[in-house]
């Protein structure tokens, strides 16, 4: 199997798809996004409970590929005790990632760098962005209030 | 049938994608195209590209030959009665929207009904819910059974003397299943109800006679049967067709235009507002030109023949759940299925990297999708140019794809 291969497919991305952080529903939420991809049926729901301009805990549900939720596990992992503003910048940092552009070098995305091989598959590139437009539409939405 | 004959009338097969021969079992989403369809479009566009049925001079004299001999070649295609019946639409979708627009409004009213069945493409689901809504008519849904048949039981069962319209696929785009039409056609004529026929996936596989069927409108898609995307056909009994109202009013379509009102031109050509995808429609005749030669029937027997080996070898695959009937005498050239754990776009991404395109996800069939029970199927679809060798590729592709997720996890 090709290379671009496993560069799509690492290993981190595999332990969060079959052991997936955050997985289910908050029940004390503040806020609550659902979100699909109508070309494909991949789905989620996102619930974060924001508090002073901190984002408390998320978690994640729905249904796709192994790219699609290890992203929600990810995303929902790096931005739990963030600010909000600093979750959002994230937002952007990954969809330039995604574009393929170069990223700062004194940036630490934790495991989530192992997505940069996604940007190489453009079919897959709306696969991983859907927890992060989830997050992005919830907390833009919540700071209009 | 000289499958490597075929084949090299076909450029785009012989390439590399991903450093692998290419192997497209993608038809079912659209075939690719002979070499005569695309020289045929760029003929057109070289040596005699001009507006049609206006004008006097040479080029619009052979550009409006071309356009309506190609309507004259679809009208034999189906075995229409007459080319009045036979109007060029921008695809399968148009061609059912119209009917729903046009048809199902004028004719349907409160306590109406309107029967489909689980299988529908979104394109024969999503027009009748409008039509339905606009109307105060009721929709009503065949069930299926176990096996994704549908039984013409279940069809008397939910066609009643209140059903106006009763619109089903020939050929599920997923299950790949030949529905009884001919049969269902005589129900809803019983009832006094119109039958619609989507063509989309059964047009491009068999011989298709309306005559035969007794369907009242017809719709299906140039490209998913060698011909250009863009171009499609509405067939209706000319009866009907003549006390509809078209959809789209301008040029091309009116007989005499007033101040406050305007009549229309005689069928087909009321139907075709505005100057028509005339390079689509020669190139569709240059398809049907092809299939003839190659002949429907051959077509056919070559689509069950690899429908029944992939069946076969793809069955002996451990994990793999394959959805619609196994008698692959029930079919048409494509299978649907999932492979274990792994989410139908992943196994769609390793194929693509071994130069396997399959398609992946819902396939516009949602409500079909829940039947299933699943949120996304795996599709691979055969067509005349396809080879056993291409699903032996196939079948190796997805024992690598089980191996490849059984060892990064």
């Amino acid at each position: 199997m090709s290379s671009n291969l496993d560069a799509l497919y690492r290993r981190v991305i595999m332990d969060h798809y079959k052991k997936p952080r955050n997985r289910g529903v908050l029940e004390d939420s503040s806020l609550t996004i659902n979100m699909n991809n109508p070309t494909c049926g991949d789905r989620i729901q996102l619930t974060m409970k924001v508090d002073e301009g901190i984002v408390k805990d998320a978690r994640y549900d729905g249904e796709g590929c192994s790219i699609s939720m290890s992203s929600a596990s990810m995303m929902t992992e790096a931005i739990k005790g963030k600010k909000v503003e600093d979750a959002l910048k994230m937002a952007t940092l990954f969809s330039d990632m995604m574009q393929g552009k170069d990223l700062d070098d004194n940036l630490d995305l934790g495991d989530i760098e192992a997505l940069q091989g996604v940007s190489k598959f453009p079919a897959r590139i709306k696969c991983a962005t859907l927890a992060w437009k989830a997050m992005e539409k919830g907390l833009k939405e919540d700071g209009q209030h | 049938m000289n499958i490597q004959d075929i084949r090299s009338q076909f450029p785009i097969l012989h390439q590399e994608v991903n450093d692998h021969p290419l192997v497209y079992l993608d038809s079912s989403a659209t075939s690719q195209k002979p070499v005569r369809v695309i020289e045929t479009i760029e003929k057109y566009y070289k040596e005699y590209n001009s507006n049609v049925h206006r004008g006097v001079h040479t080029l619009g004299t052979r550009a409006t030959d071309a356009y309506e001999g190609a309507r004259e070649k679809v009208r034999k295609f189906i075995n229409a009665k007459s080319i009045q019946e036979v109007i060029f639409t921008r695809g399968t979708t148009t061609s059912l929207n119209w009917v729903a627009a046009s048809y199902a409004t004028a004719n349907l009213k409160q306590g109406d009904e309107i029967v489909i069945t689980y299988m529908e493409h979104h394109s024969n689901i999503i027009p009748w819910q409008q039509a339905a809504k606009r109307t105060g008519a009721t929709l009503k849904y065949i069930p299926l059974q176990e096996d994704g048949t549908i039984s013409l039981d279940d069809v008397r069962a939910t066609v009643t003397a209140n059903t106006k319209i009763v619109s089903v696929m020939q050929v599920s785009n997923v299950l790949g299943v030949i529905n009884p039409v001919k049969e269902i056609a005589q129900i809803a004529h019983e009832n006094g109800a119109v039958m619609v026929v989507d063509g989309a996936q059964s047009a491009p596989h068999m011989k298709i006679d309306v005559q035969d069927l007794d369907c009242d409108f017809l719709a299906f898609s140039g490209h998913k049967m060698c011909g250009p995307t863009g171009i499609g056909v509405l067939y209706g009994k000319k009866h009907l067709l003549e006390n509809m109202e078209p959809v789209e009013f301008g040029g091309e379509m009116i007989d005499f235009v007033e101040l406050y009102d305007s009549t229309w031109k005689e069928l087909p050509w009321k139907f075709e507002g505005g100057t028509p995808i005339i390079a689509g429609a020669i190139g569709l005749g240059a398809a049907i030109d092809f299939l003839n030669e190659v002949g429907m029937e051959k077509i056919a027997e070559h689509d069950h023949k690899l429908a029944a080996y992939a069946l076969e070898r793809m069955a002996g695959i451990e994990g793999i759940s394959i959805y619609g009937p196994l008698d692959p005498a029930k079919r048409t050239g494509m299978v649907t299925f999932n492979l274990d754990d792994v989410h139908p776009h992943d196994v769609a991404t390793v194929l693509d990297a071994e130069g396997i395109a399959v398609r992946a996800g819902h396939h516009c069939a949602q409500p079909l999708m829940k039947w299933l029970q699943v949120s996304a199927t795996a599709r691979a679809s055969f067509y005349l140019y396809n080879t056993e060798e291409d699903i032996d590729k196939l079948v190796e592709g997805l024992v690598k794809t089980k191996e490849y997720f059984s060892d990064v996890f």
